[in-house]
């Protein structure tokens, strides 16, 4: 079964043919298939819509108003090729903040669409800060101010419009539909009626997000998920792609936010805004000391400084006049309001006190690293018929909100350029009812005495300890990354046995899986980058230097057979059309 | 991290369990809504932004420095009001209007 590490469930034969009487099947059948309708993937739909007549689907486990990363809002536009910056420029920042080790032909491509996508955002009522030219106001080099609290009802509003478009809000998509190495669709179940939804589809395209929730969060009690990425964002889309033999690229690039102490919420809005600096204890400005200010950097010197007993450290905010702590009340309102709550119910605000910040836990996340599907210049996965979008794509480190549309418009189009009319599909009744037997199965299985929430935790107390979690710097070596692969493994097999209750405990089920395989993957990647290329992010301290001379490639890998084989493949350059060719 | 819904302004219109991006908000026999999973909440607020009534309190958990107080929002057409209440029982009013960016 799929908790046990085998391929896919048709393959096993004593679920082959098994029909089922607790759960109805309904089948679609549609040309685009979009799974997970955040920002990427509402942006995606809505360019296809625009350009075609094509019939689409959304599926997402939520509802597309408020679902994926930005359900709260988002503080800015933070990929933007802002004045005297070209795409060329972007991709050398890009590339100097992530070592030398991304796709610049991705970056490439998508750094030429980011001013458009902004304006489209725009014109779809989002509001920009602008100067008495009309130009939009830049926050940094290639950052512009917006209010980003409504982002999600805005896309989610312009596809109401559509006719080609139909959302299923509330329905968990639990593995691609593959037939003779083609993903033709996917299978799901509602959350909200005993239903399994059994979709087939021209194209698909993969936009479900990163993965948090890994690793022991900063607030591992009662506030388990006030974490900087969206607790619900578990790495489905990464998980069905391993479970499928996608090729997956550069999980070790792990990316750990730099956020206000206990609340999680964001430092570029007071760091930026106010052009505040970070200081330790003693009221010294640090970063400079550890070497260039890259984003890592900022956050290796504050670990470095609480570890040497310099901590805590702050971002100097005291002394603001009280217009600018007016305005960050507000500016956190519109996408973390835990933070202004904190200020105001003691009190208190940035004027008054300096602003504590700390490390996160690490996340799988494309759209910050370069963590996820390996794609070529029109985001198809190495799977015909599969693209990955967002978060969950990777080679594009630092794409954002923005990147993260390009993305979708990038991937639309060539579906639109590619995609055959005269192809019909049909699913494998075989392989529906062994999902179906495979979803029901949980249901059946009599009490035990752990639960899935234990599961999950075990597995975020595994990753702390063995594979660098906050607990330990962040570092690991050989030994403790053996011990880990073995834990993982073990709490794998326990997930068949889980006990499911009602459809939120399936879902709960899925998603522990899901991170489950994103851990095994993951620390294979660490465990072959035999370097520290990226503090922090991947600090391998068997191997505690960059090492240009044999690590200026990228680890892949593929999941075969039960095992993760790593495929290590040479850089490629910005000018390069990538195509999968081996 | 999470909220609590308040039973006697709740008018079971549903909205918020709805929206909850984490499906933590389920519903009672009167078809009031309460939060099921309240470990679980992100603290998004996308459910004080959808509830018609302001029935819907948020509060950070002791753990990450909550001290009593707590917020809650009443979405207008064009803006949105978030009460703040301080632990010392004070009454904030922030006004956040929809068509204006951050300044930060």
């Amino acid at each position: 079964m799929l908790g046990q590490g085998h391929p896919h469930p048709a393959n096993l034969k004593g679920y082959r043919g098994v029909t089922n009487l607790e759960f109805d099947i309904k089948t679609l059948e549609t040309d685009v298939l979009i799974i997970g309708g955040g920002t990427a993937g509402c942006f995606s739909a809505l360019t296809i819509s625009e350009n075609s007549n094509y019939k689409i689907i959304i599926a997402d486990k939520a509802n597309i108003k408020r679902s994926g990363c930005l359900a709260a809002g988002v503080n800015a536009l933070n990929a933007y090729i802002g004045k005297d910056e070209t795409p060329e420029s972007f991709v050398e920042y890009v590339k100097r903040d992530s070592e030398g080790v991304m796709r610049e032909d991705l970056v490439y491509s998508l750094a030429k669409g980011l001013n458009k996508v902004a304006k489209k955002l725009e014109e779809l009522g989002l509001p920009f800060l602008k100067d008495d030219n009309g130009e939009y106001v830049q926050r940094g080099r290639g950052s512009i101010k917006i209010n980003g609290e409504n982002i999600k009802p805005i896309l989610a509003k312009a596809l109401e419009e559509k006719k080609n478009v139909l959302v299923l809000n509330n329905v968990n998509i639990a593995d691609y539909l593959i037939k003779d190495g083609v993903v033709i669709g996917a299978i799901g179940f509602s959350l909200r009626e005993n239903i399994v939804y059994q979709i087939v589809a021209k194209k698909v395209v993969c936009a479900t997000g990163g993965a948090s929730g890994i690793y022991k969060p900063n607030n591992p009690t009662f506030s388990r998920h006030k974490m900087w990425y969206s607790p619900f964002n578990t790495g489905a889309g990464y998980a069905m792609g391993i479970r499928a033999g996608a090729e997956m690229t550069s999980f070790e690039m792990r990316f750990i936010a730099l956020r206000c102490k206990d609340t999680i919420a964001p430092t570029g809005t007071i760091a930026q805004g106010i052009r505040a600096s970070q200081i330790n204890s003693k009221g010294e400005e640090y970063v400079s000391k550890y070497g260039i200010s890259t984003t890592h950097m900022r956050l290796y010197s504050t670990i470095m400084e609480n570890l040497k007993g310099n901590g805590p450290c702050f971002l100097k905010t005291e002394g603001i006049i009280s217009e600018q702590q007016g305005e960050l009340f507000k500016a956190y309102l519109n996408m973390a309001p835990a933070q202004t709550l904190r200020w105001i119910e003691r009190n208190t605000g940035p004027a008054n006190e300096n602003v504590e910040i700390e490390g996160t836990e690490p996340y799988i996340v494309g759209g910050h690293t370069a963590s996820g599907y390996w794609v070529d210049h029109n985001r198809q996965t190495t799977l015909k018929n599969l693209y990955a979008i967002g978060d969950v794509a990777g080679g594009s480190p630092k794409k954002y909100v923005t990147g993260c549309m390009v993305e979708g418009e990038i991937a639309a189009m060539s579906i639109i350029n590619t995609i055959d009319d005269t192809q019909t599909v049909k699913s494998d009744v075989c392989e529906t009812n062994a999902f179906i037997q495979y979803f029901s199965h949980f249901f059946h299985n009599t009490d035990f005495y752990y639960t899935i929430s234990e599961v999950e935790q075990a597995m975020q107390k595994i990753m702390d300890e063995y594979a660098g979690g906050i607990s330990t710097g962040y570092m690991y070596n050989k030994t403790k990354l053996r011990i880990a692969a073995n834990r993982i493994e073990e709490l794998l097999k326990l997930i068949d046995g889980m006990r499911a209750n009602n459809l939120h405990d399936l879902l709960s089920i899925f998603e522990t899986l899901d991170r489950l395989y994103v851990c095994k993957v993951l620390i294979k990647h660490l465990e072959t980058r035999k370097e520290t290329r990226w503090k922090c992010y991947q600090e391998n301290a068997d191997y505690p230097f960059k090492d240009d001379q044999n690590w200026m490639k990228y680890v892949n890998s593929v999941y075969e057979d039960g095992i993760v084989k790593i495929v290590l493949r040479e850089l490629v350059g910005r000018d390069k059309t990538y195509e999968h060719t081996d | 991290m999470s909220i609590q819904i308040d039973k006697d302004i709740c008018i079971a219109c549903n909205k918020c369990s709805n929206i909850c991006p984490g499906n933590l908000i389920s519903t009672d026999n009167d078809s009031k809504a309460f939060i099921k999973y309240p470990q679980d909440c992100w603290g998004c607020t996308a459910c004080l932004k959808e509830c018609p009534v302001g029935a819907i309190k948020y509060f950070l958990g002791l753990d990450i420095g909550g001290s009593g107080g707590y917020l809650y929002t009443r979405n207008q057409k064009n803006h949105i009001d978030w009460h703040i209440v301080s632990s010392d029982n004070r009454k904030h009013h922030i006004k956040t209007k929809k068509d204006e960016s951050n300044k930060y």
